[in-house]
């Protein structure tokens, strides 16, 4: 989805890393790790492509660092159901999956809290996206990455913690449903007076966002690396400045 | 009651529209919802005792028969009757026949949703047995001739004046409306008079223990207590899952099933029952019968992937925490059991092919695991149960995918298979709906994501994919 969507999102983990001096590559043969069909049913069809998924990254040292909860959930908690009737592969999924974080998640647990250096003028607020916070566990640790750039102003979303509707194809096969829940999300988003709303997956970055589209609201909803890679620019300007 | 979960789509639509619905069925977040969280909070060894509920249902579940007759032995030892009801229809006889054999004129209930999946009430009512509810909100819907919408909180889709419509025959549209105290009044004044006729009653099991013989209830407004205590009487339906072993695991399972119910450390009060009045004793039943029931349960113990789900002690928690729920109400899943839970359970014990939109319904947000006191990993289950209506077997009547779906995520596999194909597919679909694109956004988007864009900008595909870019950057830092 980043990559057909939203190539900003990967270059702007791309950048978050280079500038903590992290070694980045990109593995150029992925595609998917499975989740949509999988999600939907379809294991038949998740099935191949998240075996490639599992080969492509076997293949690669180091660590994998991916710019979504969803992504991540799907590798570390769902690959074993995927698999089950192949031991070896579960145990294959296993590895890769031993060495694969979120982005969040792997700034927070190896460089700390205060991970990123830079200034912000806006004022934001953080959306809790579901398989993040309830699959992978990372609930507050980006509001403080996001709380140590200076200048920032960081508002409080209620009920940040229930979904936004997106869900995948849930979205598109139950629309008035995935959209009523969607509008009570947009609400409180929209009583925050924030500038921007953070958030960690595309999906439901897309679902806030075509929705306020449709409410004529210019609040915008970006993905953390995002955030975190203007704010690193605009620090360093005005460190050049002074 | 009869299984409608065909339905699940127009009556989720329907609600969604309801502004009077919508308003009511907030309360099962702000009280409910919210309640369960503070009281977990204040409950210093949470986790584990989720944990406990978890390991205790785990053992009782996978060594059911035994549990299952210790409970009867120990019934009979303290003068109860047992009778194992295969399914609804063999339990609504049963309990029929004791009531024809005991010469009963008038039934009195307490809640109970196994009653539900009986249809009991109705069925006695059509016998020719006054039949009536004790339980305020199961009254509420029994006036309403409704079924419930909520595990704990049968009526909560109901507005006072509604309330005031049902219970007061003097009640006119534009009378100011009586408060909650008021309400409860009448529907006390109506009840007491039932409560001393009544020969009979029939009251459902939060738990029963099996080393005891006992059944455990759990109510707030007392009726439960009265309902087990004056009819000469008393007969107790439960499904086969209620039984745990001990005395000590039934404190642990009331403190979790309370506090994850409405937030409560203790239900105002908890009834327990260890059969018939015993010769010393001046009150309480003559006759005590404990009626359980399979009704498809046996095919939820069967299979290894819907298993868990027998662990529900039917708190609720996981409608209180489903923004789906939230948002469709409890009508929409068709069956006695709403919710995350139901979309498991009715499913599963109605036929998966006519209630197929029920696992669909989730976004997968994982609120309902997060909040289950005994940790039944519900998403897990829903993506059990999307895999066999996607490509189940048409012969167990399991498969309800249609034709062009299935095409649809075969192209998406070739698609995924490989790189080239992947940015072929993306490049020519980006191209195709460059028309629609304004902005970087599409207004209108063909299936099969037209449904989105009724009411959601769709994105378009970016002019040049990550793996270009990121190439593209490669080659100029390195030139």
């Amino acid at each position: 989805m980043v990559d057909q969507f939203a190539p900003h999102i990967g270059e702007h983990t791309v950048d978050v890393l280079d500038n903590l001096g992290v070694a980045v590559e990109f593995a150029s043969e992925q595609t998917c790790c499975g989740q949509p069909a999988f999600n939907s049913g379809f294991r038949s069809e998740a099935y191949p492509v998240a075996e490639k998924f599992v080969e492509i990254f076997e293949r690669v040292n180091g660590l994998i660092v991916v710019p979504s909860g969803s992504c991540a959930a799907m590798v570390r908690n769902y690959y074993k159901d995927l698999f089950r009737d192949d031991e070896d592969l579960v145990r294959r999924a296993e590895k890769v999956a031993g060495r694969l974080f979120e982005l969040t998640e792997f700034l927070y647990k190896f460089f700390g809290p205060s991970a990123v250096r830079g200034s912000s003028n806006k004022t934001v607020t953080y959306h809790k996206c579901c398989h993040l916070l309830r699959e992978i566990g990372i609930d507050e640790e980006p509001v403080e990455l996001l709380s140590g750039l200076e200048g920032i102003q960081i508002v409080p979303l209620e009920r940040a913690d229930v979904c936004c509707g997106f869900g995948g194809a849930f979205s598109v096969k139950m629309p008035d449903i995935s959209s009523a829940i969607l509008d009570e999300k947009l609400d409180y988003i929209q009583s925050t007076g924030a500038d921007y709303v953070v958030a960690g997956d595309a999906g439901c970055i897309f679902q806030m966002q075509g929705g306020l589209r449709r409410r004529n609201s210019d609040i915008r909803v970006v993905h953390i690396a995002e955030a975190l890679t203007d704010s690193i620019e605009r620090g360093k300007r005005s460190r050049n400045r002074q | 009651m009869k299984p409608v979960t065909t339905n699940f789509r127009n009556k989720a639509a329907e609600t969604l529209e309801d502004k009077q619905i919508q308003q009511s069925i907030e309360h099962v977040y702000t009280g409910f919802f919210q309640g369960r969280l503070s009281a977990a909070s204040e409950t210093p060894n949470w986790e584990q005792l989720r944990s406990k509920g978890k390991e205790i249902k785990d053992h009782t579940i996978a060594h059911l028969d035994y549990y299952l007759n210790l409970l009867a032995n120990n019934v009979q030892k303290n003068g109860g009757n047992v009778f194992f009801a295969n399914d609804a229809e063999e339990a609504r006889n049963h309990i029929i026949k004791i009531a024809r054999e005991k010469d009963v004129k008038t039934v009195i209930k307490s809640k109970s949703m196994v009653s539900e999946e009986m249809g009991l009430a109705e069925a006695m009512n059509d016998e020719g047995f006054e039949t009536v509810e004790t339980d305020l909100g199961e009254y509420i819907i029994q006036l309403a001739n409704e079924t419930p919408y909520h595990l704990i909180a049968p009526a909560v889709h109901k507005s006072r004046s509604e309330v005031a419509k049902l219970l007061d025959d003097n009640f006119r549209e534009g009378d100011p409306v009586p408060d909650a105290n008021q309400l409860t009044m009448l529907a006390r004044k109506k009840l007491r008079s039932v409560f001393e006729r009544a020969d009979m009653s029939v009251t459902g099991a939060n738990f029963a223990v099996a080393e005891s013989g006992s059944i455990a209830l759990v109510t707030n407004e007392g009726n439960g207590r009265m309902t087990t205590s004056v009819p000469r009487v008393h007969v107790a339906v439960m499904g086969m899952e209620k039984v745990i072993p001990s005395i000590q695991d039934l404190s642990t399972m009331l403190r979790i099933l309370i506090r994850s119910a409405t937030g409560q450390r203790i239900s105002t009060y908890v009834t327990m029952v260890n059969g018939k009045r015993s010769p010393d004793e001046e009150e309480g039943p003559v006759e005590f019968h404990l009626v359980i029931m399979n009704n498809g349960r046996d095919k939820l113990l069967r299979d290894s992937q819907t298993r868990e789900s027998l662990n529900c002690i039917r708190c609720g928690a996981c409608l209180n925490a489903c923004p789906v729920y939230r948002k469709v109400g409890g009508h929409a899943y068709g069956w006695v059991y709403p919710g995350p839970i139901g979309a498991i359970v009715s499913p599963v014990l109605t036929g998966l092919k006519d209630a197929s939109n029920l696992p669909g319904a989730s976004s997968l947000c994982g609120a309902c695991h997060d909040a289950c006191p005994v940790k039944i990993n519900i998403p897990r289950m829903l993506l059990e149960l999307r895999y066999r209506t996607a490509e189940g077997s048409a012969s167990k009547s399991e498969r309800s995918s249609s034709a062009k779906e299935r095409t649809v995520w075969k192209l998406w596999k070739i698609g995924m298979m490989g790189r080239r194909r992947f940015d072929l597919g993306s490049r020519t679909s980006g191209l195709l709906l460059r028309p629609l694109v304004r902005n970087g956004w599409m207004r209108i988007a063909p299936p099969p994501i037209s449904g989105w864009t009724l009411t959601r900008d769709f994105p378009s595909f970016a002019s040049k994919s990550l793996k270009a870019r990121l190439s593209k950057r490669n080659r100029t830092s390195k030139s």
